[in-house]
């Protein structure tokens, strides 16, 4: 008998719907073409392409010219950061935040390397609901900033950042405005009409279209320099021979997004609203990690004091429950997530923090099976915790 | 996600010994929540200074405590004397290996055992008294020079691995390549009291052996006119060959003892027997 997941880590990576694959499977057999070809059995792939795109764009309210196809989210932020660089090459500042995906955070650390320019990262601080400050943010700007880069929402806690106050601040100035929107798109209305953003980087497998396809977004008559230097595919804006299957499946995706962004806000938000009740009231100690509303619908991420969070999810796992955790031991390093620590999350509670990340697939008895579950295993790493007793003597 | 021994697992699912043993006889409290696993152990002892129960508790993840729980099944049933020679190796072994990047937590069920101990005899941990050298972590060079010789470490990443240390902001990388190059160089240890003698490989010993003979001892009996050769290395004892001037001088077997077996127990292991190869 096949094993039931219960899949609440949708913020790592989703299933692909099983309508996305059964777009994408023709591509991979009988129509192989490719969509540079000349003849028309590679030309049919083209126009595949240009729906996808088509999907895309309304999924953003953009238009279609505007998106570019990449490997990932990742290729996305770097090609959007050091395009922006190389268009201010006299410009040496860079504004991000603190809690940032490493695919922005290790890249500004290391742009004197790429570059071969000294440059100047300002890394803005959040408060402790993981909130930035707007007034700080508009005061580290300057003449010499060449592209801001802030996520849309935060893969860990799910905050929410006032991107559209943010960019406008930025155009105000002329400055390039960047957003990782890996974790927001699909999970909330986005509208590049009335959001002044330059750049926005998706990721594909975030929103159940597979691994290995991202896309960014270039306003038009943003300055652009491509990354991957080759062809003339995508207008040459990315040299590569396209992932014709991925990019199908993603404007697939991309339409099922539209269609089920409602459902993210109410059903899937119920869901998670519920569990995270839940597990506040039924386990002692235990921390909400993030701002209660400016957050997406489908993240909660709970700390529970005393215990460490790899314990928690091994033990989740043997009830095929899959979450993640920003203690230290889950990820290799040995200190607990950049983003905890940045909000302040005292230790106490940061390595035992674990994040569920909901979808539309999931469903009432998988939050009820969770919360009867879960707090016997706390109780259960509590009691052998040497740190639970020194509080509650 | 980690790859680890069924019997990690297990101790890990099934804990034995968790709990506190009141009034107990040696207590041992190492780690802390910020560094992300601590550990607290208390033993029992008959007249015999004979373990007859340990217990633990631990705070960390599935390494840390199958590490605790292997520890407290591993010293039951010993004497101090016996216990005092686990090595964090030993606890790995028992679980079956632990990944690389984990080995911190059988060094945590050793220190602990320590420290235990030392409560009960009343005397001061070698550790304390090191200087900081991690500050993230609270790592000082005392520990890491004992982690470099007692698992052989060779690289900044391996010292993270067991200690913790240079695993924070990265700084003390390079104190760390200092104590790695230190150890490497052949350069006596620093004594730890409570450790069990070192064990070094064959080869090991060969290498340091050769390396010490070549820098410093052939070329003080080379101003003389004589020379010598390494034969064998059999356990402690050391097969040399005296050439040369020497091969001749009456006082040769004064110069073995007084000088190349002090020198080479100065610098590789304090148990070595030179002596000379005759056919």
């Amino acid at each position: 008998m096949e094993k039931q997941i219960i899949y609440m880590d949708n913020n790592a990576t989703t299933r692909v719907a099983p309508e996305v694959l059964e777009e994408m499977l023709p591509y991979f057999s009988e129509l192989y073409g490719n969509p540079s070809s000349m003849h028309s059995f590679g030309g049919q792939i083209e126009a595949k392409i240009g729906e996808a795109r088509k999907k895309i764009a309304d999924l953003l309210n953009c238009s279609p010219e505007e998106i570019v196809f990449t490997s990932c989210g990742t290729e996305s932020d770097s090609t959007a950061i050091l395009s922006a660089l190389q268009s201010n090459v006299e410009k040496r500042h860079i504004v991000t935040t603190r809690v940032e995906h490493p695919a922005v955070k290790n890249l500004s650390e290391n742009l004197d390397i790429l570059t071969g320019h000294k440059h100047r990262v300002t890394q803005l601080p959040v408060a402790a609901d993981g909130t930035v400050d707007l007034q700080q943010y508009e005061d580290s700007l300057s003449d010499d900033t060449a592209i801001v880069s802030i996520m849309w929402a935060n893969n860990e806690t799910g905050v929410i950042f006032p991107i559209k106050e943010m960019a406008e601040i930025a155009g105000e100035r002329n400055i390039l405005f960047h957003t990782d929107a890996v974790q927001a798109v699909g999970k909330i209305a986005i509208d590049l009409a009335a959001v002044p953003v330059d750049f926005l980087s998706l990721s594909g497998h975030k929103l159940h279209a597979p691994k290995g396809i991202g896309v960014l977004y270039v306003r038009k008559g943003t300055p652009y320099f491509p990354f991957l230097i080759g062809g003339h595919q995508e207008h040459g804006r990315r040299g590569g021979t396209e992932n014709v299957t991925s990019i199908i499946g993603l404007g697939k995706a991309c339409e099922l997004a539209a269609r089920h962004i409602d459902r993210e806000n109410t059903t899937v938000k119920q869901l998670r609203d519920k569990l995270e009740n839940g597990l506040l009231e039924k386990i002692p100690n235990s921390i909400l990690n993030g701002h209660k509303t400016a957050r997406l619908p489908n993240t909660t991420n709970v700390s529970f004091e005393y215990v460490e969070g790899e314990a928690i999810l091994l033990h989740l796992d043997r009830y095929n429950i899959c979450a993640s955790s920003g203690s230290a031991c889950t990820s290799g390093s040995l200190e607990p997530s950049h983003v905890l620590r940045a909000m302040g999350v005292p230790f106490t509670a940061a390595h035992g923090s674990i994040r569920f990340s909901l979808s539309v697939y999931n469903n009432e008895d998988e939050v009820d099976f969770i919360l009867e579950k879960l707090p016997p295993i706390i109780a259960n790493l509590r009691e052998m915790s040497p740190f639970r007793q020194q509080r509650h003597k | 996600m980690w790859d680890y021994t069924d019997k990690v697992k297990e101790h890990f699912l099934n804990p034995r010994n968790v709990g506190e043993i009141e009034k107990p006889d040696g207590l041992g409290d190492v780690g802390s929540l910020a560094c992300g696993d601590a550990l607290k152990l208390t033993f029992k002892l008959d007249d015999n200074e004979r373990i007859v129960d340990a217990r633990f508790k631990t705070f960390g993840c599935a390494s840390a405590i199958a590490s605790s729980s292997a520890l407290t099944e591993m010293i039951k049933g010993l004497t101090l004397e016996e216990a005092s020679e686990i090595s964090n190796e030993d606890i790995a072994d028992y679980l079956g290996g632990l990944p690389k990047e984990k080995m911190h937590c059988s060094v945590l069920g050793r220190e602990a055992l320590e420290a235990a101990i030392a409560n009960y005899r009343g005397v001061e941990l070698p550790q304390a008294e090191g200087e900081i050298v991690c500050e993230c972590f609270g790592v000082t060079d005392v520990e890491i020079r004992r982690a470099i010789s007692e698992s052989n470490l060779r690289t900044v990443e391996d010292v993270t691995n067991f200690t913790k240390a240079g695993g924070g902001c990265g700084k003390c990388e390079e104190k760390i390549l200092e104590l790695l190059n230190e150890s490497s160089r052949g350069e006596k240890l620093q004594a730890i009291p409570m450790s069990g003698p070192r064990r070094m490989t064959n080869i090991e010993k060969i290498k340091k052996i050769e390396k010490v003979l070549e820098r410093e001892i052939k070329p003080t009996l080379k101003k003389d006119g004589g020379n010598i050769e390494l034969i064998d290395v059999d356990g402690d004892y050391v097969l040399v060959s005296l050439r040369g001037t020497c091969a001749s001088c009456a006082k040769s077997q004064t110069t073995l003892k007084e000088y190349v077996e002090k020198k080479l127990r100065e610098q590789v292991l304090d148990t070595l027997i030179v002596e000379e190869y005759r056919q």
